[in-house]
């Protein structure tokens, strides 16, 4: 089985988000950078896919130089080869797009992806991939076992989970579930020897392929202070809510 | 030229989402100059739909499971025999799935987790958030068709009464080897994503056997539980519940956190809500500080009270 894990190299979690050139652009300064959470879930999956059903896993980002150590990252965890898409990821259209061409290519049984990147939530990569595919697709996936050409997907629903059977190859929105945090990996000191020595193939894009773009960036109006209440007094509080705040 | 919006429904029962995408959608029609219609799957009944401006109802019958990919390809096809330049969804987590397949084949561009209506039409500029709501982004669709994904609880509820005329639309649609084989759902209860109140609770609570009163708060309030992420990695509550950077965004008009500390992921899975109460120990918390209305006391005895006062409370407005 050869398996594609989709990495967007994004902000950490805690990043504080500002922004340059008149709030037209992210300020990267002092920003660290991670895999995006929800591709590491995929990610931890592939290696479990790697071990106990020999698929051979490689790992792919769009984006420039600055994102190799992220995809080394991903070598040093377990991933056997990398790719990176020399070009700004301007939109998840232009993502989808410069994937689905890799991927192709490389004639890939299954392609998972994070439901979403924690910087721009657009939440459209995979579903895009999937369409320019024509590939099978389960979004917000909390469990996947694969057995031949079948797959086994469990989605989170509004209000639940469904549990769905469908073919590959197929293209997987991952997230939490699909293996647990416990289950991360950090690299160790081998895996990182090890990474130093896997190919990192660059590839230039085709097309330019943006649809969206993003105009400008705005911070959220600073609120004003905490208005306290004595815990014996949930009257006030009830008061408040209901004549001030007007929420119930 | 017109707006289609689709709207979902659950067991016969358009999704106040969708009537919020409808509300959206109208303010798009009216701005354009142009009609709203909608698209619905097996709804029986639009006069609710005509309540929030769509005139036109397109209804397909022939699909009796939920399928991305074939109601991808239905509201595609409605999109396109109406000559609809915008199409509307909402931020459920069927239309999260459909948005992208629909994206591709009608080759248009889409902005999701939109919370206000176009800035302008010409470029068509709309406002989403990004960086898990820690920021807005304003973004340019340039395509001749655009998608746009509304945000729960952001644009509200509005009244544009018309009649809607429900058509039959019964268009060949594509066949999918995907199959739902079961559904594990608790149809009694709120979810998060159509809850206007949410009750949430961490690590504060000490233990899964405590949260009986938070489940009770909830049922008062009529809202949706939620967890904070340490009490989903523990296993105390499902993964379901998790809000947070990593969990679930939550969008409602009310956020009730009790016991958690208000770690930056969580707080910018729930900026969006509109109010916020805390009620913690600790007055250090830094949920407190991203708060509106903050009780420093301790959850084992304040929330009992809580829900007593708020049982006469609604006794009284209700």
């Amino acid at each position: 089985m050869k398996l594609l894990v989709c990495i967007s190299h994004v902000p950490d979690t805690t990043s504080k988000i500002n922004f340059t050139e008149g709030d037209t652009k992210f300020d990267t300064n002092g920003v660290q950078y991670v895999i995006n959470p929800n591709d590491e879930f995929g990610l931890t999956r592939a290696m479990w896919f790697k071990e106990k059903q020999n698929a051979t896993v490689d790992v792919i980002s769009v984006g420039g130089a600055e994102t190799e150590p992220t995809l080394r990252k991903a070598l040093a965890i377990g991933a056997d080869a990398a790719i990176r898409v020399n070009a700004e990821a301007i939109d998840g259209h232009t993502v989808a797009t410069y994937l689905a061409a890799a991927a192709k290519e490389g004639e890939y049984d299954l392609i998972i992806a994070g439901r979403e990147s924690i910087d721009y939530n657009g939440g459209m990569v995979p579903g895009m991939l999937a369409a320019m595919l024509d590939a099978s697709f389960v979004t917000n996936c909390i469990s996947l076992e694969i057995d031949g050409t079948n797959a086994t997907a469990v989605r989170e629903i509004d209000g639940g989970k469904e549990t769905i059977s469908t073919v590959l190859p197929l293209v997987i929105g991952g997230q939490k579930g699909l293996v647990e945090e416990s289950d991360l990996r950090i690299p160790n000191m081998r895996g990182i020897m090890m990474a130093r020595k896997k190919p990192l193939t660059v590839v230039e894009p085709a097309t330019e392929a943006s649809e969206t773009h993003s105009v400008s960036f705005e911070k959220p109006a600073p609120r004003g202070a905490v208005k306290l209440v004595e815990a014996d007094n949930i009257d006030e509080l009830i008061n408040l809510l209901h004549n001030e705040a007007k929420v119930i | 030229m017109s707006v289609l919006v689709y709207t979902e429904s659950d067991q016969g029962k358009f999704k106040k989402a969708a009537l919020e995408a409808a509300s959206y959608g109208k303010a798009v029609a009216e701005a354009m100059g142009t009609n709203l219609v909608a698209l619905t799957f097996n709804a029986s009944e639009s006069s609710e739909l005509g309540t929030y401006g769509v005139e036109k109802v397109l209804n397909i019958n022939s699909v009796n499971a939920f399928n991305a990919k074939i109601y991808a390809d239905g509201i595609k096809q409605a999109a396109e025999k109406e000559g609809a330049t915008v199409v509307i969804l909402s931020a459920s987590a069927d239309s999260r799935y459909i948005a992208p397949l629909l994206a591709v084949g009608l080759k248009a561009g889409y902005a999701s987790n939109v919370v206000a209506a176009p800035s302008s039409l010409s470029p068509f500029v709309v406002k989403r958030t990004a960086f898990t709501n820690k920021a807005f982004c304003n973004t340019e669709i340039s395509t001749a068709v655009k998608i746009i994904g509304v945000s729960n609880n952001s644009f509200g509820l509005a009244e544009n009464p018309t009649t809607a005329q429900l058509e039959d639309f019964s268009p060949d649609l594509i066949t999918s080897a995907t199959t739902v084989t079961s559904i594990d759902k608790a149809n009694d209860k709120v979810t998060i994503a159509d809850a206007e109140v949410v009750v949430s609770a961490g690590r504060g609570l000490k233990g899964p056997e405590n949260w009986g009163m938070v489940e009770e708060l909830a049922d008062v309030l009529g809202a949706a539980t939620a967890c904070s992420k340490p009490v989903s990695d523990l296993g105390w509550r499902p993964h379901s519940e998790h809000v947070g950077q990593t969990g679930k965004p939550v969008a409602t008009n009310l956020y009730i956190a009790i016991g958690i500390s208000g770690a930056i992921q969580h707080l910018a899975g729930i900026n969006s809500s509109k109010i916020k109460v805390v009620i913690n120990t600790d007055p250090e918390a830094p949920f407190f500080k991203a708060a509106d209305y903050g009780i420093v006391g301790d959850a084992f005895e304040v929330v009992p009270k809580l829900i007593e006062k708020l049982k006469v409370f609604k006794a009284q407005n209700s």
